[in-house]
């Protein structure tokens, strides 16, 4: 059965590179479940939750915004951030929500900050989303 | 033949230069340490970039989006990414040769580290901007370099952006170089190199699916791409900076100690001598006493 390389990186350092079976990723029109053999296809991702599996097992982790390509047995992802639902520490991202909320609510922010307040908040909500749903299942 | 004074108090001020050199290669160290990570760090995310962006490339047509226009080129940007301080052995002298090497009635120059700002300023270079940088680069720092040069090429002022950089290899080499960062080229993506096909390449363009289409894509790609090349080539920089700078103090404060036995070697021959004219002088007075 053909596998899909599965290569994860960030800019600070090399998150993930595994022959996987399938890769659900938040793309910027939704949800996208990639198999082996896939179209060709190029894509933006958004803040959310990305699961893989491999072997019946899943492994999911919260990424930023970035971009994908996806070839037949080959899967790049750049994001600004990728980690497993483990390595997430749930009381910083909310204190990092509160701060960027409150960043937000200062009116006199350039577009430029606004947009990088707007991704942080969305990178921080993707994280908690992760955590979260995992325990109440 | 120096006096025994003269040469100790030599001795003193070799000293305490080796100290100071010493403390300097200690700071240095740590901080190439941090700086060499970061920068090797993004090493892998930069490849990636660049391979989706080759195979992106190819199925986009030149004229797909304005960064990846090329047009005849009238007038130049170049970027220069130098230090603030120096005492880092030929790092600067070898960026600012090449810096030096594009014609100057075409070129314009931007400029990052005083270094670079006072030498271009002293060959009377038309210099556009200049970028403080902090001695851990954030990438909104360097984002804002990029959206200068961005800028620049898109308004038409230039037609090409290049960018000198002292690109790491190791702690002991670094390598001034220059490259192409505007318009974004398939050879420059290629390292230089014609492209090779690949599994990647066999996949002809009708077939690739673009999401939400080409244009959105290129246009969160390509900018992504030049923001992160700059802030690859600033760490690059820092990290070359401080080995740099480790190593050229290690063989200062080596100098200095080698120059501090050379030194003591002479003292206490000259103190030997002087014992030695003493007691031939006490002597020959005996003698010319008792005889």
């Amino acid at each position: 059965m053909p596998t899909l390389r599965l290569e994860i990186v960030t800019p600070d350092a090399k998150t993930f590179s595994e022959d996987v079976d399938m890769v659900t990723m938040p793309g910027a029109d939704g949800e996208l479940g990639i198999l082996p053999l896939h179209a060709p296809l190029m894509t933006q991702l958004k803040p959310g939750e990305l699961r893989i599996s491999k072997g019946g097992k899943e492994t999911v982790l919260a990424v930023g915004d970035g971009f994908a390509e996806v070839l037949p047995h080959r899967v790049s992802i750049l994001t600004d951030l990728a980690v497993t639902e483990h390595d997430i520490d749930e009381a910083a991202v909310q204190s990092a929500l509160e701060r960027a909320q409150a960043a937000k609510a200062n009116k006199d922010l350039g577009s430029e900050e606004q947009a990088t307040v707007e991704a942080a908040i969305a990178k921080s909500l993707a994280q908690l989303h992760v955590k979260r749903r995992r325990r109440s299942a | 033949m120096a006096n025994t004074r003269e040469i100790r108090r030599r001795i003193k001020s070799v000293k305490n230069t080796a100290q100071i050199t010493k403390a300097m290669q200690m700071v240095a160290a740590s901080k190439m340490r941090r700086a060499q990570q970061a920068a090797l760090a993004g090493r892998e995310y930069a490849r990636l970039l660049n391979e989706v962006l080759v195979s992106l490339r190819e199925r986009v047509e030149e004229g797909a989006h304005p960064l990846l226009v090329e047009r005849p080129i009238k007038r130049e940007l170049v970027l220069v990414l130098a230090t603030d301080k120096g005492l880092c052995g030929a790092l600067n002298t070898n960026l600012l040769r090449e810096a030096s090497q594009f014609k100057t009635d075409t070129v314009r120059y931007v400029a990052s580290g005083r270094k670079a700002v006072q030498y271009l300023a002293r060959t009377k270079r038309d210099l556009l901007a200049d970028f403080e940088l902090k001695d851990a680069p954030g990438f909104a720092e360097t984002k804002r370099i990029a959206k200068f040069c961005v800028e620049k090429f898109l308004d038409g002022e230039v037609d090409k952006v290049t960018v000198v950089y002292t690109h790491f290899v190791n702690t002991l080499t670094q390598k001034a170089t220059v490259r192409t960062l505007l318009p974004i080229s398939a050879v420059e993506l290629h390292g230089g190199k014609t492209p090779v096909a690949d599994e990647a390449q066999k996949v002809n363009s009708s077939g690739f699916i673009f999401e939400p289409n080409a244009e959105q894509v290129l246009d969160a790609v390509l900018p992504q791409f030049v923001n992160f090349q700059i802030y690859q080539m600033v760490l690059d920089a820092r990290a070359s900076e401080h080995s740099a700078r480790m190593v050229a103090m290690k063989s200062a404060t080596d100098n200095a100690k080698q120059l501090v036995k050379d030194l003591t070697l002479e003292y206490n021959k000259v103190r030997q001598a002087a014992i030695t004219t003493e007691l031939l002088e006490i002597t020959t007075a005996q003698m010319a006493v008792g005889g």
